[in-house]
């Protein structure tokens, strides 16, 4: 089981870490939720697996019967999953902010901010002349 | 059991409540936000004294005890960052008056700008390495909204950056953390300090103190981990660069320090050597940069990076006397960049720009500003016999007492270069001639004028001038916080020698 987890785990990084490299607004998104969720999956897995062993005493009993699943690795889960869900929100919000603003949700036009001399850059809205936007690459299909 | 560890925490709390509550109504929300700040910084020196007299103070939150509880523990470099973290509240606080505008005060401005001290404050306090986390969390999710608060273009963008690459860095903080809960079994600091020695597995623990270092090292600026910060900390309001360029990457740092003087010290020869050029490379990056920059806060912005390399360069000594000197480094650095940030929101408000070729004649036009830059800018670039003077001092005699010349040299350079940069700044915007052709209205600011904005600058740079001539005292704490640093036994036993 821990390695069926273990590679499973390694998948889900490799998959964010190349989703967060492409240049899709919406990608990096994706990317961020499953790094999130590969992290939630390794507190649980090097937490130690224990089947169907909840940590709860019995009546009369001072300790619950060995072994029991360790709790600590869940409740750090929880407190994982609601702060990873919030920020993700945040996220959502901001990458559809970002999109009405720049009008493309390519990482490679918000570069204002990069540049050494800015250009006072005008506001473009999503219908914005779509000629000025830079062409697609032919390695980067985008959703029209 | 101490209360006073926890009101550092409870107080920003309470002010963000407050805050909230006045939401309609402008006047109640700036005066609370101001005074919940000053209260903050009370409590902070309050909590300082009490600790130097008494040595160490911890709490044991909901009365369980260590390690099955969460321990609220402040030794005196705790202390020293929560005072810090008090008095940049306030300054920037006031600050805030003069340069946020309504619309954002409407929007929650002060709330968040309490959250986020209460975030650098649980972050200073805590004991256990979860609860850090969730104070970074809370720290940066305030962050984040403050950063894109206001939603202009620059800002979102700066904001999708800042965003992205913290999360990356806490989601790489929680996998060390999990990973080596699975090695100890526990998250309490203390009790990890004592466990860790016993279970033998080297590599892995090495392993590990890499990962926080990287996720420490991205939070805190290091080279090569440091792009987000001058892509991010120009953008919103100068406010808001303020408080992050003064409190933000110094909780990195803290970060870095804490867990490197406590934790992982049993293969210290190699995280020393790692945290050491990854040091080097910051501060002559960051210092570069600055010299290629042509806007005011971005050229503080690799200032801010430069000067971290030189802050973390004392932690990668490892000695005593190398922990003095960042102490005493970080407090100097904290003041300086705050004082500087608020001095360029002034001139963006009087001249409408931060551009260098757009300014020019400010020394004539205003000299007491003219001052109030030139003070901290020579204290960043280490003059004598300002404050950074003295702390880059006992950092090179630290350096040199270890017989680390590389580094030294390097340090020296990195002030040489901050030095060019801020002559730069003064001969272009303070000396030159105002350029003709350009025309400028005054940017719109706050609700106070932009001569209130001179009274936190000039407390700012009062104790900056104070840092300099009492420099023994406040080195002399330094040194004593170091002192604890390098002999964490007491620090295990104070907050594990109750328990059976």
């Amino acid at each position: 089981m821990h390695v069926v987890l273990a590679v499973t785990i390694g998948c889900l990084f490799a998959a964010a870490i190349y989703l967060m490299l492409r240049r899709s607004l919406a990608k990096l998104i994706i990317g961020l939720s499953i790094l999130t969720n590969a992290t939630n999956l390794l507190i649980f897995t090097v937490g130690g697996l224990t089947r169907a062993q909840p940590p709860l005493v019995p009546e009369g009993a001072e300790q619950p019967p060995t072994p029991f699943a360790d709790p600590i690795p869940q409740s750090l889960i929880l407190t994982a999953i609601v702060i990873g869900f919030g920020v993700l929100a945040f996220m959502m919000v901001l990458a559809y902010r970002t999109y009405v603003m720049v009008g493309s949700d390519d990482l490679d036009d918000m570069v204002a901010t990069d540049a050494l001399a800015p250009r006072q850059l005008p506001y473009r809205s999503l219908r914005a002349n779509p000629s000025e936007r830079p062409a697609p690459t032919s390695n980067e299909k985008r959703s029209p | 059991m101490n209360i006073l560890v926890i009101l550092p925490i409870i107080v920003p709390l309470l002010t963000a409540i407050f805050t909230l509550l006045t939401n309609r109504r402008l006047v109640a929300q700036r005066v609370i936000g101001v005074v919940g700040a000053a209260v903050l910084l009370c409590v902070g020196v309050l909590l300082l004294i009490d600790v130097a007299r008494r040595g160490p103070q911890m709490m044991a939150v909901g009365n369980w005890s260590a390690p099955y509880g969460i321990i609220l523990i402040s030794d005196l470099f705790s202390a020293i960052m929560v005072v810090l973290a008090g008095m940049m509240g306030l300054a920037v606080a006031t600050y805030s008056l003069t340069d946020i505008d309504a619309r954002r005060e409407h929007y929650g401005y002060y709330t968040l700008f309490h959250v986020l001290l209460m975030g650098v404050c649980g972050a200073f306090l805590t004991g256990d390495l979860f609860n850090l986390y969730v104070w970074f969390e809370v720290l940066l999710i305030a962050s984040f909204v403050l950063l894109a608060l206001g939603g202009e273009r620059p800002q979102i963008e700066g904001a999708i950056k800042y965003v992205t690459i913290n999360l990356v860095a806490s989601t790489l903080f929680l996998v060390a953390v999990s990973v080596l809960y699975s090695l100890v079994g526990t998250l309490n600091m203390a009790d990890l300090a004592r466990k860790l020695p016993t279970i033998g597995q080297h590599g892995l623990v090495t392993a590990v103190a890499l990962l926080f270092m990287v996720a420490f090292g991205i939070k805190a600026a290091f080279f090569p981990l440091f792009f987000w910060l001058p892509a991010s900390y120009h953008t919103p309001p100068v406010a808001v660069s303020a408080i992050f360029a003064g409190l933000l990457t110094k909780v990195g740092v803290y970060a870095l320090v804490r867990t490197f003087t406590l934790i992982f010290v049993q293969d210290s020869e190699y995280t020393r050597l790692v945290i050491m050029v990854a040091a080097g490379f910051t501060m002559i990056v960051g210092a570069f940069g600055a010299l290629a920059q042509h806007e005011l806060r971005r050229i503080l912005s690799f200032l801010i990076v430069s000067h971290i390399g030189i802050a973390v360069m004392g932690l990668s000594l490892n000695t005593t006397a190398g922990l003095a000197g960042t102490i005493f480094y970080v407090i100097e650095d904290i003041i300086v960049l705050t004082a500087l940030f608020m001095v360029i929101g002034v001139i963006r408000h009087q001249e409408g720009s931060e551009r260098l070729e757009q300014l020019g004649g400010l020394y004539v036009k205003s000299p007491g500003l003219a001052i109030m830059f030139l003070l901290p800018a020579l204290s960043l670039s280490g003059i004598p016999p300002l404050s950074g003077f003295f702390a880059k001092l006992s950092l090179l005699r630290a350096g040199l007492g270890n017989g680390d010349y590389a580094i030294v040299a390097t340090m020296l350079v990195a002030s040489f270069l901050t030095l060019l940069t801020v002559s730069r700044i003064w001969s272009d915007v303070f000396w030159k001639d105002h350029p003709a052709d350009v025309q400028l209205a005054p940017l719109p600011g706050g609700w106070a004028t932009v001569r209130v904005a001179r009274i936190p600058i000039i407390a700012l740079v009062v104790c900056l001038v104070l840092l300099g001539v009492a420099a023994g005292p406040v080195f002399d704490l330094a040194h004593q916080a170091a002192e604890q640093l390098s002999t964490p036994q007491r620090y295990i036993q104070l907050v594990l020698g109750s328990t059976p």
